[in-house]
């Protein structure tokens, strides 16, 4: 029916310094079709910037490693391309959209400059300098600002006009994938409540498939389609949003996060974190990343690697459901 | 009780002392630096029994301009004194000199450049102005005039290149003391009641150390080379008195035929200053605990 | 109810010279704090929280209006006698990276202090309180030693908020003290902030951008908006029945992880923060406010009780 987009599989990647190799992604895996959002979930240290970073192959070339995978775009390998190929890839089909808007535009440039910029680079279609002016003051009000502001600079706008700035460069030259990288997080709530539905309403339209990096599960709920819940480097659990927001098997993990919100109805007062540190990812463990954090640890947890339990295209990687599985056989 | 404070807090002194070396020591090119630094200062504090003072002095008319042999090691300039006695004394006046000049710019530098940074409003308007009417001088002028106002002398030379060098390092640590007293660990000194001095020297100036220490001991060579140019037009260091730039300088007549002359003190410039850039740098990194291990 | 109150603020101002005018950082803002509660104070960015609270312990001049610290005014008091009540008005920041002076280990940042204002008379005393305060908030006495960098930003908070307490202060500004934290570390610190309350009687203002975590701390909230404040109430009033628009809006915008929310049909907040620079007169929020009538933009609209304990700036709120 749906044509898959993007297809990741196994993707790992290391940082290699000559003090340490920190593993940063190890061994991930989901695939997307056209217009789906796939939220990647988790906290500081998860592993989810460096997955965005590989799939647009920004890593940073001194320490960074691909050590596995495939990153298949349309069926093409994209870790097999040059880095000049790449550069044709980047911002024309995939685009990227960062956390801190403050920084992420060039203040000596005016606004409109920095949107056609995309185009005349990737200008496959023989745009004329004209066209292409049309096409940023198109996208420019797609994105809620007045076209007349395009000869404006950075410092002129706020931070959640120039998160909308950021939006409309990443769109101009209408990419299959969009990955934004917490799109939000540097935002007030009303502004990012703009902001979220900004994005929905373009991919809508465009059918764009978009890659949503957070770690807050609020904005997952309300734009994604797919979750990932990602701790250690790997996907620990991975499904359609009723499958991680509804009352059915959780990895410990997932659990103890939606524990540990803090909520607007409930009445206690006390709230339950995950207790431990987050685990260091320069350190490869035997057995669960999540074991010496986790309340239903068991004694195979500490030594091996937990394999990934199925039920439909709800996955997780917990021994947990397996020794139940094989309980109920 | 009072006793045991005391042994504890020494015990502790120490123990940072050791854990400065210890850091210190992975750096080999600083350990290279610190060598070759110690071996300078070895010479210059035991000049005289490496080679007697008259070596320098005594002016032989048949041995002038002679090659380096081995009963001149360097040779011998153009009155036929011998370079090396002459080389090895003037490591007393240059590396005073660098490291006098280096220190009290130093000092004079981080008062006004802290209190310009740290302060701010008319404290910094002030020392601003006062160091751009300084800066419009040439810093050569600026030494000659102080000289020539206070007579020629070594400690007349020292102040008159530590003057010309006060502008430059003021500028310097005023902009890095300003970045780091904006950091948010000054907000939270203040609100414990810390006092703006304590803030200054505990949290300010050890987080804006690096590019200051590394400033210094460049500045080192630089100061000997200002010394040798007064020197030269006689304003500093007055012959006989072997300094290196002295030599430097002296030498430049003789750049095509007798090019030792000008090698040989312009190595010991080269080492000197090498040396200091190099313990500076291990320095800075030993002090930093963010590079630790 | 009749608890003692232990801060008292009345009509405070602390405007900022710019080079556009007069910015209302924190613009005629009275409430008071009752000894043992925690005040959150709420609001998005440039309302003017963060100043309220640094005001408060004058870490700068109030330009007008009175601070009572039991009963006293700090905000007219000489320079010296502030010194003394220091070690009672503490601070924990925001950002556990940036707020700890990287060349300091934990155990002289904690003792710092204790140092600053002479408390401890020998070295053996500091040493004891420092470790006692360590093992309070959940730092393991092996890392006395280590640098803030080479800890993970939790126990960085840790020990934030063991500096600020290390004084026995009676009254803590948190300043954003979870935001910078990851969720679960955030509940980590949540609950021993709230522990700490309970055990050493502290008497909080909880400064956050983040309703659903004030929420579990606060006892009372106070809603700003451009260096006003907007609504004020019990903090569980509040998140039930908001009577200001601006209320409303906030708690609108939250985005809830719960699969029902993305059904529901929101009402968004249109436009952006106006600037607080030389404010026009009238209700800060009637440019953005559906229901702004003429009326609103012409003068200030001062707090009215609308209810027993529940206070609003709305002219539309006290209406049914």
């Amino acid at each position: 029916m749906n044509k898959t987009v993007l297809d990741v599989k196994n993707l790992s990647i290391q940082y290699k310094t000559d003090l340490e190799t920190v593993y940063a992604v190890n061994g991930i895996s989901f695939s997307l079709e056209a217009g789906e959002t796939l939220g990647l979930v988790g906290e500081t240290g998860a592993g989810k910037t460096t997955t965005a970073l590989g799939i647009l192959g920004l890593l940073p070339e001194r320490t960074a490693r691909i050590t596995g995978g495939e990153i298949l775009l349309k069926e093409q390998d994209l870790l097999k391309l040059k880095e000049q190929e790449m550069q044709k890839v980047r911002g024309s089909r995939i685009s990227m959209i960062f956390q801190d808007p403050m920084t992420a535009l060039n203040p000596v440039l005016p606004i409109g400059q920095q949107i056609g910029e995309a185009l005349y680079l990737h200008n496959d279609e023989g745009l004329t300098q004209k066209q292409i002016e049309q096409r940023v003051e198109e996208t420019l009000e797609l994105v809620g600002i007045p076209k007349a502001r395009k000869v404006e600079y950075p410092h002129q706008f706020s931070g959640g006009m120039r998160q909308r700035v950021v939006i409309a460069i990443a769109l101009i030259c209408n990419p299959d994938i969009l990955v934004a990288d917490e799109p939000t997080t540097a935002l007030d709530v009303t502004i990012q409540a703009q902001i979220l539905t900004i994005i929905r309403d373009l991919q809508k339209k465009y059918k764009t498939t978009v890659i949503m990096i957070t770690h807050d599960l609020g904005v997952v709920a309300e734009t994604c389609d797919k979750v990932g819940v990602m701790y250690g480097g790997k996907i620990v659990e991975y499904g359609a949003l009723e499958d991680i927001f509804t009352d059915k098997e959780h990895h410990p993990y997932t659990e103890g996060l939606f524990r540990s919100l803090p909520s607007l109805t409930g009445n206690s007062r006390r709230l339950q974190p995950i207790e431990g540190l987050m685990p260091d990812p320069t350190v490869k463990p035997e057995g669960c990343w999540f074991a010496p954090r986790c309340g239903q640890c068991m004694e195979i947890c500490k030594k091996e690697a937990p394999p990934v339990w199925e039920d439909d295209a709800h996955k997780i990687r917990c021994h947990l459901f397996h020794q139940k599985a094989k309980g109920g056989e | 009780m009072g006793g045991s404070v005391v042994n504890k807090k020494n015990s502790r002194t120490w123990e940072q002392i050791a854990e400065f070396w210890r850091r210190f020591r992975k750096n080999k090119s600083a350990v290279v630096g610190l060598v070759i630094l110690l071996l300078l200062v070895g010479m210059a504090l035991f000049a005289d029994l490496i080679v007697p003072y008259s070596k320098c002095v005594e002016q032989v008319g048949v041995e002038r301009l002679q090659t380096p042999s081995t009963a001149h090691f360097f040779g011998t300039d153009e009155f036929g004194r011998d370079l090396f006695a002459r080389v090895v004394h003037g490591s007393r006046y240059s590396l005073f000199i660098g490291v006098a000049t280096s220190l009290m710019a130093l000092v004079c530098g981080a008062i006004l450049g802290a209190s310009a940074g740290y302060f701010g409003g008319m404290v910094d308007n002030l020392i601003c102005r006062i160091v751009d009417v300084f800066m419009c001088v040439p810093p050569i002028l600026l030494s000659l005039a102080v000289v020539a106002a206070l007579g020629t002398s070594v400690r007349n030379l020292i102040i008159a290149i530590t003057i010309s060098c006060i502008p430059g390092n003021v500028r310097l640590i005023r902009s890095v003391v300003l970045t780091a007293s904006e950091q948010d660990y000054v907000e939270a000194a203040r609100s414990y009641g810390a006092s703006n001095a304590r803030i200054i020297f505990r949290y300010v100036l050890p987080n804006a150390m690096g590019p200051i220490i590394v400033n210094t001991t460049m500045s080192i060579a630089s100061m000997i080379l200002s010394a040798a140019g007064l020197s030269f037009i006689g304003m500093g260091i007055q012959p006989p008195s072997p300094e290196w730039g002295a030599l430097l300088s002296a030498a430049q007549t003789y750049i095509f035929t007798s090019p030792y002359l000008l090698v040989f003190p312009g190595i010991f410039i080269i080492l000197s200053s090498l040396s200091f850039n190099l313990v500076g740098d291990g320095l800075t990194d030993a002090l930093d605990p963010k590079l630790k291990d | 109810m009749m608890g003692e109150n232990l801060i008292e603020v009345k009509h405070l101002k602390k405007y900022f010279t710019t080079s556009s005018g007069m910015l209302h950082a924190v613009d005629d803002v009275s409430f008071s704090i009752e000894k043992g509660k925690t005040m959150g104070v709420v609001g998005e960015s440039g309302c003017g929280k963060s100043t309220l609270g640094r005001t408060l312990l004058c870490l700068e001049t109030p330009m007008a209006g009175e601070i009572l610290f039991h009963g006293q005014d700090i905000a007219k008091m000489p320079k010296r006698e502030m010194k003394k009540l220091r070690p009672k008005m503490q601070m924990i920041f925001q950002d556990p990276y940036a707020s700890l002076n990287g060349r300091m280990n934990v155990r002289q940042l904690i003792a710092e202090p204790l140092l600053v204002n002479k408390v401890c008379t020998s070295r053996a005393e500091v040493d004891e309180r420092v470790n006692k305060m360590m093992d309070t908030v959940g730092l393991a006495s092996r890392l006395a030693m280590a640098y803030p960098h080479e800890l993970d930003g939790g126990r960085r908070q840790r020990i934030g908020i063991a500096r600020a307490l290390v004084l026995e202060p009676e009254f803590v500004v948190c300043d954003e003290p979870v935001s910078a934290l990851d969720v679960s570390i955030q509940a980590q610190i949540l609950n021993l902030l709230m522990d700490l309350q309970e055990t050493m009687g502290l008497t909080y203002m909880f400064i956050t951008h983040d309703l659903s975590a004030v929420r579990h701390i606060s006892d009372e909230i106070m809603v700003m908006y451009l260096g006003k404040c907007v609504e004020k109430a019990d903090a569980k009033k509040i998140f039930i029945e908001p009577k200001h628009p601006y209320t409303k809006a906030l708690l609108e915008a939250i985005p809830i992880p719960s699969i029902e929310s993305r059904k529901k049909e929101r009402k968004l907040l249109a436009g952006e923060v106006t600037s607080p620079v030389n404010p026009a007169p009238g209700c800060r929020f009637a440019a953005r406010c559906a229901m702004a009538a003429e009326e609103c933009k012409k003068e200030d609209i001062p707090l009215s009780e609308i209810k027993e304990g529940h206070y609003a700036a709305c002219k539309r709120a006290a209406a049914p």
